[in-house]
Formats: C-alpha cells, structure tokens, sequence
C-alpha cells in the first residue's frame, strides 16, 4: 500500500499521512472556468495539527474537500494513508467535520453519532458502546436521548464532531466547525478539541478564517491566498501539546500570530 | 366527574413544572397538559365569528336568489297580500329553492343520514360508505404509483426529462372527459364494479404525491448529502437513511392533496357511471329532479368526508413528526 509514496522518492513514509503534488483543480461555472486551487504542495504527518487560513475563495475548503474525494483535482496527485482520495473514502480513512452540524434532525444525538456506524455495519452491541464512548468523549453524556433542535450550537457541533470519531478513523477533517459559534463558546471548544487531539492522537486538518484559533490549535499553519488558491506560507507553531487558552497572552504566541498576519497580508490583494 | 377532579389535581404540578424545566422538557410537558386547552380556547372566537358570518351570508343570499321564484309561486297561487316576512319565511322553506338554506340542508341530512336505515338507497350513509370504498381504494393505488413514480424520478436522472412531461400531461385534460372512457376501456378488460372509479380517483391522486415526494426526496440539504458521501454510503443506505425520512414532512403533505383529489375523482366517476350509487350518483340524480336540497346535502356529505380523511392523515402527520423529533 505504501509502494506508490516510495516510488516518489519521499522519505519518512511510515509516519506520511498525506501528500499532495502540485494540485490543481477548476470549477466549470456558467461564467467559464474558476481556477479554486493551482500548485498545491503540501506533506502532513501523522499526529500533526494543521490549520489552512485565509481570505474567502482561497479554496481552503476546496482543498480539504478534495482531500476528502468530495471534489475531483483538475491535475495533480493527492496521496491518503498511501492511497487515492477514492480509495481512502472507500476504506473510512477520515471523519469529516462541516461548517454546519449536519445532524439529522429526526434523529436523536445518540443515533446521528450511530449513523455511521449503522452505514458501515458495525454490530448494535459495538455501537452503543461507541456512541457512549463518543458522547463522553465530546461531554455529551446524558444528552444522547435529546433531539439536535434541543441542544445549543456549541453542543451540536460538539455531537457532529464525536459523530465523525464514532469509527474511529485516523484523520479528522474539519471545516470551519466553530466559525458559526460565539467567541467564548469557541473558545471552550477549541481548548476541549485540543484536549480530544491530545487524547486521541488523531491527524487533524483545520480549515478556519481566525488567526488566534489557528495559533492556539496547530501545529502547523498553511497560509493560503486567492485567487488562484495556492499555498502561500506554512508557519510552524511548536507550543507543547497540552498548552492551555492562556498562552496567548505570551510573547511567542502574538508573534507566531503576527506572523500569519503578514503572510495573510502579503498573500491578498485588498484592490479586488 | 371524579376522573376530572383527578385529571386536573394531577396536571397541577405538570403545569408548575412547566416555569421551572428547560424549553425542552417543558415543550413535551405542555403538549400533554396545559398549552393544547388554551390554544383551543383561543380558537373558538374566531372560529365562531367566521361560521356566523357565513351563516349570514348565505341566508341573505338564499333570500336573494329565492325571492324571484317565490313570487312567481305566490302570483300563480293567486296570493297577494302577503307581508315582507310571509315572502321571507317562505323564500327560506321551498321544496325546490335556487339555494337551500342552512336549515333545510340539516334537514336533510337530519333525515338521509340519522333517520333512515344505511341499507337504503335513500340513505346518504349508504351512498358515502360507496363513495369512501372507491376513494380509499383509488387512494391506495394513486399513492403507491405517486411514491414508485417519485423514487423513479430521484433516482433515474433521464426520468425526469422523459417521464415528468407525461405526468404532467396526464394532469391538462380534463377528468370530466376521460372518465367515461376510462369506464369504457376497462370494461373491455372485464374489469367493473368498483375498481374502474378507483382507478379515475387514482388518476387524480397520484399526480399531488408524485411532485410533492419528488420534492421532499430532494429535500436533503448539499452537507447532509456529503456526509453520506464520507462514509462510503451505498444509494440504498443514502436512501433509507437521509432521503425517505427527511421527506416525511412531504409525504403527510402529499397524502393529504391526494386523498382530496381521489375522492373528487371518485365522485366524479360515480357521475359517470351512477348506476352502482355513491355521492356522485346522488348528485346526478339531485341535479336531474333538480332536488337542490339533495345536491348540497350530498355535496356537503362528501366535504365532510373528505376533510375527516385529511383530518386523519393530519392525526398521523402529528403522531409520527413527534415521534421523529419534527414537532416542538
């Protein structure tokens, strides 16, 4: 499985969760072609936190979907676990995270959490145990019976996230998942997904549009500028892997933060 | 009485415990207590005002039309001393008026549906039990054909180009028309009794349930959509599991157009075909003898009927959208 990765030459490949090689991909729109993503490099290791920030329409998310065989690549090669974007899809490689909670509505928590599980065949013994595992995981014991109209967004967006844990996959794939919550609430949030990546030891690929919120979580942040998407910095973020909400009072944190700032300034042009 | 007094000392602590749970608990408290006595309280009024309203409207407007009738009678009779409310009184009491009024048509209904025997053909019971046989038949096949036709058309994308304009089509012509020969084609097949006027109120059923589950199967927003997509999810499982129960909402929808649309249909092949009975045939023979208060008790009957349908299809509608977390 691994064959493909060596055959390219990279080193380091058992620990390579992703690779991407100059990725392009466009949009067929009725205005003609919209070039959303065009010579994307980009390694990630396993037990990395990256983060992707940028102006709207630098394709952050079109890369993450791409990531995902959500969205196809015009040229370019993306490598999951080894595998094609399809293939990892087909072998529940990643748990996606949406901008929206995506709950099903006439289902309750426990059984949105169980919806994969269900898709994928586990037993029903096996996935009460992991919709109770993924309700503590996420501090939603207790609130498994509740329908998602009866939970705040903080909590359901809480539930979407120990929905796409519930199979356990290696890599977590999230989308803006916070941008739609209140300041202190995602302040909580990301202290708590911080403590679940810490945990867990997943691979975590965070798209958002806040610079603090990218410092405080990653380890890495790939600043990106539009038009045509493409990578304009990766910004390494070494802060130990318990730190707390606190640290961003320090002088290191504000200047990693002003780092991003001037790379996300340098990247936009503000004419358009 | 005591099961009252028991009733309301038990819902006294419900009720207080409504100021005290969270909106959720409290939603689930009050639909069972409390909120669903005032909320019906609250609907009298108006409900009240508008039947009075129409009341009045339509006793002012049997005296309009009647008056010109009456007249004639009274002048053909050789009465003329007659006073405002001799004329009145009588406009309101004719045997054959241009529009009965309220009070003739309970009349009536007094008489074809309390007082006479349902075996009879005089009965309007017996005639309804038809019709509902027909309707509720015709019904069943409409909304299964509707519900195939929908999962087709979400399914098949060509479908929806090649097959959507002929359910369509099959909506333009006029049922009045093709009803007889539905009848006649059947026939030919052997085919009689009651399954050729279900099959006319099936015509008219199907199309509702079709275009409204076409809609509620698409009705899955593009996230919830994607999620499937991440799993790896066959068609059936996206199916089962995202596309059928969101469309819920749509189906009691559906249900509820076209369980009126069949029973149009079936009233309308029962004009067509009126030897077997039915509302249909009652209004047919109303209109022939020109019995208007026989016209408007039938066509009242199956007003009734239709909205006690409907009315159930909503009892079943709430029942399941509770069950499935819809109602809050």
């Amino acid at each position: 499985m691994l064959s493909p990765l060596a055959t390219d030459g990279k080193t380091d490949v058992g620990a390579r969760v992703i690779d991407v090689a100059d990725l392009s991909l466009s949009f067929v729109t009725a205005d003609g072609p919209v070039q959303a993503l065009s010579g994307i490099d980009l390694a990630v290791e396993r037990g990395e936190f990256i983060s992707f920030i940028g102006p709207s329409g630098c394709g952050k998310t079109t890369l993450l979907r791409a990531i995902a065989d959500l969205e196809a690549p015009t040229s370019g090669a993306i490598r999951v676990n080894g595998m094609s974007p399809h293939e990892a899809r087909a072998s529940r490689a990643y748990g996606y995270v949406f901008q929206a909670p995506a709950l099903y509505p006439w289902r309750s928590v426990a059984r949105n959490i169980a919806l994969p599980l269900e898709i994928m065949g586990y037993p029903k013994a096996d996935r009460d145990a992991r919709v109770a595992k993924g309700l503590e995981l996420v501090n939603l014991t207790g609130f498994g019976k509740k329908f998602p109209w009866q939970l705040s967004g903080g909590m359901q967006q809480r539930a979407s996230i120990a929905r796409a844990l519930s199979f356990d996959p290696d890599l977590l794939l999230m989308d803006e998942p916070f941008g739609a919550l209140d300041e202190i609430v995602r302040d909580k949030l990301n202290e708590q997904l911080l403590r679940l990546w810490d945990v867990t030891k997943k691979t975590v690929l965070f798209v958002t549009h806040s610079i603090p919120e990218a410092v405080f979580l990653s380890t890495r942040i790939v600043v990106m500028s539009p038009r045509p998407g493409r990578i304009h910095d990766v910004i390494a973020c070494d802060f130990p892997r318990n730190r707390t909400l606190d640290i961003r009072e320090t002088p290191e944190f504000l200047e990693v933060a002003n780092r991003v700032r001037h790379g996300l300034r340098e990247g936009h042009s503000y004419e358009d | 009485m005591r099961h009252f007094a028991a009733a309301l000392y038990d819902a006294g602590p419900r009720l207080k415990a409504n100021f005290v749970r969270p909106r959720a608990l409290r939603a689930t408290f009050s639909r069972e207590a409390g909120e669903g006595i005032g909320a019906r309280m609250k609907n009298v009024l108006p409900v009240t005002i508008v039947v009075a309203a129409l009341l009045v409207v339509w006793y002012v407007g049997a005296l309009v039309m009647n008056t010109p009738l009456q007249r004639d009678f009274f002048a053909n009779a050789g009465v003329t001393n007659y006073s405002a409310e001799d004329l009145a009184i009588a406009d309101l009491n004719m045997e054959r008026p241009k529009l009965p009024a309220p009070h003739q048509i309970v009349a009536e209904l007094n008489k074809t549906v309390l007082e006479t025997a349902p075996t009879s053909k005089r009965s309007l019971v017996y005639h309804g039990l038809i019709t509902l046989q027909e309707t509720l038949l015709g019904f069943a096949i409409g909304s299964a054909l509707g519900i195939a036709l929908a999962i087709l058309i979400v399914n098949v994308k060509v479908l929806e180009k090649s097959l959507m304009p002929w359910v369509v089509a099959s909506q333009t012509i006029p049922i009045i028309a093709l009803a007889p020969m539905i009848v006649v084609i059947l026939n030919q097949f052997d085919i009689t009794g009651i399954l050729p006027k279900a099959v006319i109120a099936a015509y008219l059923s199907f199309f509702p349930v079709t275009v409204g589950m076409v809609k509620g199967l698409r009705s899955p927003d593009p996230l919830q959509l994607d999620l499937m997509r991440t799993y790896c999810a066959t068609r059936a499982q996206t199916f089962l599991k995202l596309r059928a129960p969101a469309s819920a909402p749509f189906f009691f929808a559906s249900m509820k157009i076209g369980v009126a649309a069949a029973l149009v249909g079936a009233v309308v092949a029962e004009v067509t075909k009126s030897e077997d009975g039915g509302l249909g045939a009652r209004l047919l023979a109303g209109s022939y003898y020109g019995q208007t208060v026989q016209i408007w008790a039938a066509l009242l009957t199956a007003a009734a009927l239709s909205a006690t349908l409907v009315g159930l299809i909503g009892l079943a509608d709430r029942i399941v959208s509770r069950r499935m977390g819809f109602a809050r």
